[in-house]
């Protein structure tokens, strides 16, 4: 059993000429919190690695294209070379830079992770958050067609949008992976909706005249900002990793260059075989690295939020 | 600015497909006038917060008709409930849940004046919560700017009745704001009810303990399983009960200097009343003027 | 019997340890419901767990108690564990929540007993026994909580934790939040088994003194950690001594005083009873002194 921090108040100024009484420390010191998250946040080893990992590949992606020497798909140079000074990851089977695919393609990634992922959490907040707050048969209708999209075989979708689409960029597969991902967002907003939505000061919100837009917006999405968060993150991993998956399997866009697509010509030219490690390792690690560390990063900041799952 | 509820019913359907309804409100009626305060007495599962949520139109009204000033409220939404609100407000049991706790105690006020006063200066509103504030005797420094979890309970529940008192309000509907309070809090805000009602506030006390209810209450209302058993005017019903379970209830509470009477245990019959079996309300009958009876 | 002698009790706070209780000496006699009265923030609850179980953050700080001459190993919880449930046993506060829903009574008395190494077969008739004394019939046992009552709840539970005729039962406040007609019931319930001989002694945690003033025999009042008046039922209620004491019987609203009769005192009343019983220089730890035959009193004022 432990002390009910309810009925224990802080030490109350009763009067002023009567010193406070002891009580017990259930409600404690003056309001730290944001500061005392940020505190946290800098101390877990997971969520700083996984930071700065994405923060690296970040950095590279932003900066990296402005040193490139070579157009990304321009022939120029010696086929299937190593690297070397001229061309810092090598070459292709064709004799394109590879240092220039790649700081394109993570820029690309990075672009479908945040148009996708928040294309995703958008759809995702906007269903759940009506879903989890009106309830009754507004909820029915959503949750049906949730898991309706939910159900649906997306790749047997992009084949025939592919078929249909001959040409794709990069804003069409976001388009794509925002409309198709979103499903589990929205279940998970719900339910955390849900359970909100039943708490005393929504009523007190309503009392107060708010309409329901004002209330989702002003009372519980700020109260699950930092689910909201992780949520995101876990969108934008999820894009990028699917993208990947697109592309490598030659569904993505068809012009440009991106981190799966330089896996996909790695693999249909025989890289492996023939020893071209710099051809498929650079872009493979940087997918691994990058959806790696953000979910490192969501388990570290769901632990900076939720103080029971601290090891310390 | 008469409040007056006429055969207010609450009917749950539970589940789908059941069929099983649940009434948890039957056949209630009352009027709360200016400066009256009315006492909705009963144990769990009497519907007496129900009732306070219908008044508040945070929970829908199956059947019958709550009316202000002869006004029908049974149905409004949007602005005109907007509206509604600037004359009925509510305070709830738990000042923890009340307030959501990721923003500091100004937000309570902060969503009164943007959708009430949206034209008012800053200066000129700080001057009213100040004023607010002081009339609920509470001294607006150790008040504005905390979080709710660096104020007790009782300053808490005052805060949200000096919130009310910013609209000029006509009924408030007060569920339990008192039971989660130290007895010396719970006092002082009693006090406070009593002296709004003496400025002319209608209060409908929401509450499970006699006791309370006898002390600031001008009419009772005893509600058993969504339905009135008795009610009139507190003296007469506390004086003089004429019901058996108004006679049980009072028989039950515990007193200082008085010892419980009879030698039972209370409610033993097994099972308990099924919610889903219940049906109409009994008739009431008055035994004498202001004093009516069930059966 | 239960002896309390000079026990400090502290609670682990971020910023240090806090004593929740200083130095709280007293016994509880065979036979005696002792209510244990104070408001939050007493030190009432941490005194009723540290008789059974200290949980992480408290911390023993001096002090000793012994139950019928034994000294009891409170800070030990291994030690402790043969004594809980069968030396001393403590009423939960929510019984409601201490049944386990998916269980029928029955077969959810059956596998703690078991757990605790007892024949439920042989328990069984004296079980049965008591149900039908606090009015519920045998068939509670095959029934779900949901089945029943909260009062009905809470005599179970009052049932189940008497068991094994504890020496010292404690009801942390068991009736608190309960409609008025559970609270009778649940009352009854314990001071029946006491009448029977199924416990020696109780102690009833609560902030409520009308309901003490019901079913305990003395009444310890208690604030900022400290003992602040001890005394039988009659004296306390009728007669208290301490200003603190004082300003709790008189701040109870009670059937029949209304606010237009006399309106009771609240925090004022609190404050003005806090300043009486400091000591001049503002020292609120005032000793404990027996001023007649069972009746002590902290000092207060200049005393």
């Amino acid at each position: 059993m432990t002390v009910s921090g309810k009925d224990e108040p802080p030490p109350r100024p009763l009067a002023p000429a009567t010193p406070a009484v002891a009580a017990l420390p259930a409600a404690v010191a003056p309001v730290r919190r944001r500061n005392e998250a940020l505190y946290y946040a800098l101390r877990n080893r997971k969520l700083v690695i996984g930071f700065t990992i994405v923060l690296v590949f970040l950095l590279i992606a932003i900066i990296g294209p402005s040193f490139s020497r070579h157009e990304p798909l321009a022939y120029d140079g010696p086929p299937g070379i190593g690297p070397s000074a001229d061309y810092w990851l090598g070459t292709t089977m064709f004799g394109q830079d590879i240092y220039s695919q790649f700081v394109s393609g993570l820029r690309a990634s990075f672009l479908v992770g945040l148009f996708g992922g928040g294309l995703a959490a958008i759809v995702g907040m906007f269903i759940g958050f009506i879903a989890g707050y009106r309830g009754g048969i507004v909820d029915e209708i959503l949750s049906m067609l949730t898991n309706i999209v939910l159900v649906i075989p997306t790749f047997a979708v992009l084949l025939v949008v592919a078929a249909y689409l001959s040409v794709r960029g990069i804003g069409s597969e976001a388009v794509f992976i925002g409309f198709t991902s979103w499903p589990w967002a929205a279940r998970a907003i719900r339910s955390q909706t849900f359970s909100l939505t039943s708490r005393d000061f929504v009523d007190m919100a309503r009392l107060s005249g708010r309409s329901t837009l004002q209330i989702i917006f002003g009372e519980i999405a700020p109260n699950m900002s930092s689910y909201l968060l992780l949520t995101f993150i876990l969108l934008f991993g999820g894009a990028v990793l699917t993208a990947a998956t697109l592309d490598f399997i030659g569904l993505g866009p068809t012009n440009g260059i991106s981190l799966g697509l330089m896996m996909n010509y790695s693999v249909m030219n025989a890289a492996l075989q023939l020893g071209m490690w710099w051809w498929f390792i650079p872009p493979g690690i940087a997918i691994a690295a990058i959806v790696g560390a953000l979910y490192v990063m969501n388990v570290g900041l769901d632990e900076v939020f939720n103080p029971k799952l601290r090891e310390a | 600015m008469t409040l007056k509820l006429d055969n207010v019913s609450k009917t749950y359907t539970l589940g789908a497909f059941s069929g099983k309804t649940l009434r948890a409100v039957r056949n209630v009626s009352f009027d709360v006038r200016p400066g009256q305060v009315v006492s909705l007495i009963g144990e769990s599962g009497s519907g007496k917060s129900t009732v306070g949520r219908m008044i508040l139109r945070l929970t829908s009204i199956t059947d019958g008709r709550i009316s202000l000033d002869d006004e029908d409220i049974t149905t409004l939404r949007g602005g005109d409930l907007k509206g509604y609100y600037r004359k009925v407000q509510g305070v709830f049991q738990d000042p923890f849940s009340t307030y959501n706790p990721i923003f500091r105690v100004d937000h309570v006020f902060e969503n009164i004046r943007r959708s009430y006063f949206p034209g008012v200066a800053l200066s000129e509103w700080t001057g009213r919560l100040e004023t607010s504030l002081r009339s609920v005797n509470l001294d607006p420094g150790l008040v504005l700017g905390r979080y709710p979890h660096q104020l007790s309970g009782g300053q808490l529940q005052r805060v949200l009745i000096a919130r009310a008192l910013l609209l000029d309000i006509k009924i408030l509907v007060a569920d339990e704001i008192i039971s989660m309070l130290d007895a010396s809090t719970r006092i002082d805000v009693l006090n406070l009810l009593a002296e709004l009602k003496a400025r002319g506030l209608g209060i409908v006390f929401v509450t499970h303990d006699l006791s309370l209810g006898n002390y600031i209450s001008d009419t009772t209302v005893i509600l058993r399983y969504g339905a009135v058993v008795e009610m009139g005017a507190t003296e007469k019903v506390f004086g003089d009960p004429r019901h058996a379970y108004t006679k049980s209830l009072l028989a039950a509470v515990p007193q200082l200097h008085h010892r419980w009477e009879d030698e039972g245990f209370g409610d033993t019959s097994m099972p308990v009343e099924l919610p889903t079996a219940r049906g109409d309300a009994p008739k009431l009958t008055a035994v004498e003027p202001d004093h009516l009876v069930a059966g | 019997m239960l002896t309390v002698d000079n026990l400090s009790i502290a609670y682990r706070a971020l910023s240090g340890d806090v004593l929740a209780l200083k130095n709280a000496s007293f016994s509880v006699a065979d036979g005696e419901i002792m209510g244990l009265a104070g408001e939050s923030g007493s030190g009432k609850s941490t005194l009723g767990r540290a008789l059974i179980k200290l949980d992480n953050r408290m911390r023993h700080v001096s002090g000793t108690v012994s139950l019928d001459g034994e000294t009891l190993p409170i800070d030990d919880d291994r030690a402790m564990i043969p004594y809980r449930f069968k030396r001393v046993s403590i009423v939960p506060q929510y019984a409601m929540s201490a049944l386990n829903p998916t269980r029928r009574i029955g077969r959810m008395i059956s596998e703690l007993l078991t757990s605790r190494g007892m024949d439920f077969d042989k328990l069984r008739p004296e079980l049965e026994r008591r149900l039908l004394l606090v009015d519920l019939p045998v068939e509670v046992l095959t029934r779900y909580p949901i089945e029943l009552s909260g009062g009905q709840k809470q005599r179970v539970v009052t049932v189940i934790s008497t068991l094994l005729n504890p020496s010292l039962l404690i009801a942390d406040e068991i009736t608190s939040a309960l409609d008025v007609s559970t609270q009778k019931a649940v009352a009854r319930s314990l001071v029946e088994f006491r009448d029977r001989g199924f416990i020696k002694s109780a102690i009833v945690i609560t902030h409520d003194l009308s309901i003490l003033a019901q079913m305990a025999d003395s009444i310890l009042v208690m604030h900022g950690g400290r003992l602040v008046e001890r005394g039988s039922v009659k004296a306390i209620v009728d007669a208290p001594m301490h200003p603190y004491t004082k300003h709790l019987i008189g701040s109870l609203p009670e059937v029949g005083v209304r606010y237009a009769d006399r309106k009771l005192a609240g925090v004022s009343g609190l404050n003005a009873a806090l300043e009486a019983m400091s000591s001049p220089d503002g020292d609120r730890d005032r000793p404990l002194r027996e001023i007649s035959p069972g009746h002590w009193v902290a000092a207060w004022g200049q005393a």
